[in-house]
């Protein structure tokens, strides 16, 4: 790496030439990888089969990332045994990498709250979170760890995971099918592999000026407290219709 | 299995001075019930289950019943001849008094060896505030230890004798007793997707009031009156 030859290598050549190569496609805009350069998903295919592979960092990262998801191994209720079915062989979780349920928060890199998140269990999951190393991402599923679902109207019951950690994918559901876990998994998938490795718009774990712990809550007399993080939620606003 | 009655009648003439009373069961199931003293309660409780005719050995659920201080109105009637020769008037006079509300804990029983139950035995505390206490069945019936410290938990009965008396369900630093009837869930409501009911009645206090329209008055936020439409449902989030 220290001795890379200055001038451009021969084997080089066609590369640099198929990236100047733009008029073939003629008036159809080809539609441009970011990363790797004013040139086409056609044209890369065409170089594909004529054996050369052509890939940038941010892809290669994105993609080995994306492939092998290792989701925190914990379940909160009966969503779980849905996540648990996902991982059999019917369903085979294992087809999109995300198999290797981790029992450490230090090995995982993608926690599935599954189930309702009772107000004595939100410390707790909010700690787990913290303990994950980034990059890390969160999928809510069910109606209950989006919104209390049934229970939300229940003094235990927390209205939503939400309001304390950054949930990236939104599963809905009562409880979700294995085949809804794994379209999450896969709309997830698709959302990693759009990540930028640089610039302003970096991924979030990439970047030092956004956090990655959160408060944990605390026990209080009547409640947890507080019972929100006004950094991660806030209520949507919506307007009473006159 | 010896009817109610007989085992009231039994127990009351093993513990002579004990109250024991039989509370009916107006239900259809017409489960009635005994209502021992809670002062003897652990005595005859030992003696439901060690009798040779009873042997009680299982106690398969404890709970708890919440009481409220309840208003009686009491109608006194009097007679009060007319004084111009008509027919006597009828005067009503009403008073009012608050009976105390009280905890339950009840429990329903059954032999193993001999194959008859359920029995169901209740026990009363003095009040709703101060005088809470009953004596813990966990030492007569090992089935009680998690069911009497979840009455402790959302009832706030505190069971005298309980080997290891703490919150089960929610957490130790928690204050209030959440089944109590009078008990004020915290307000966490500030978005709901699909309000209704009284969980709208409680959301809409979160939300903003509609843009005001000319010629409308605004009923302004968290407003009950009827003038305010029904359709104050939010529209839900994509």
């Amino acid at each position: 790496m220290s001795d890379a030859p200055s001038t451009p290598s021969p084997a080089a050549q066609p590369l640099d030439e198929s990236r100047r190569s733009s008029p073939s496609e003629g008036g159809n805009a080809p539609t441009p990888f970011p990363a790797a350069g004013n040139i086409s998903d056609a044209e890369r295919e065409e170089l594909r089969r004529n054996g050369i592979l052509l890939t940038s960092l941010e892809e290669l990262y994105n993609w080995g990332r994306a492939n092998s998801i290792w989701p925190l191994q914990f379940g909160l209720a009966c969503c779980a045994i849905e996540m648990i079915a996902a991982a059999t062989a019917r369903f085979d979780i294992a087809r999109f990498g995300a198999e290797i349920f981790r029992p450490s928060p230090r090995q995982a890199d993608l926690m599935i709250v599954s189930g309702t998140v009772t107000k004595k269990m939100a410390p707790n999951v909010v700690r787990l979170w913290n303990q994950m190393p980034e990059p890390k991402y969160c999928i809510a599923m069910g109606a209950c760890a989006i919104s209390g679902g049934p229970f939300k109207q229940g003094y235990n019951v927390l209205k939503g995971i939400d309001r304390f950690i950054p949930v990236d994918i939104y599963i809905p559901g009562c409880p979700p099918r294995p085949e809804a876990l794994l379209n999450g998994l896969i709309e997830l998938q698709k959302k990693i592999q759009t990540e930028k490795v640089a610039g302003p718009q970096a991924a979030k774990h990439l970047r030092s000026d956004v956090q990655s712990e959160f408060p944990v809550p605390t026990y209080g007399e009547h409640d947890i407290i507080p019972t929100k993080n006004p950094d991660v939620w806030s209520p949507p606003s919506l307007p009473r219709k006159a | 299995m010896e009817t109610l009655e007989q085992i009231r009648d039994r127990i009351a003439t093993r513990f002579p001075g004990a109250q024991v009373s039989i509370q009916l069961n107006p239900g259809a199931a017409a489960e009635h019930s005994l209502l021992i003293d809670s002062k003897l309660g652990r005595e005859i409780a030992l003696f439901l289950r060690d009798d040779e005719a009873l042997q009680f050995d299982y106690c398969s659920n404890a709970t708890g019943v919440d009481w409220l201080d309840k208003e009686i109105v009491d109608v006194k009637k009097t007679t009060v001849p007319d004084a111009a020769g008509g027919p006597a008037k009828v005067v009503e006079e009403k008073t009012k008094r608050t009976e105390p509300g009280y905890l339950e804990a009840v429990y329903h029983l059954y032999s193993m060896a001999l194959k008859h139950g359920p029995v169901v035995i209740r026990m009363r505390t003095g009040n709703r505030s101060d005088n809470v206490t009953l004596p813990s069945l966990t030492p007569v019936w090992r089935s009680c230890d998690f069911q009497e410290r979840e009455i402790f938990d959302l009832y706030g009965i505190v069971f005298e004798g309980h080997p290891d008396l703490r919150r089960l369900l929610m957490w130790d630093e928690f204050k209030d007793h959440p089944m109590r009837k009078d008990y004020v869930s915290p307000d966490d409501f500030e978005y709901e997707p699909t309000p209704h009911d009284a969980v709208l009645a409680r959301a809409k206090a979160h939300y903003p009031a509609p843009a005001p329209v000319a010629g409308v008055a605004d009923p302004g936020p968290g407003s009950t009156s009827p003038a305010t439409k029904p359709a104050a449902q939010p529209e839900v989030k994509p």
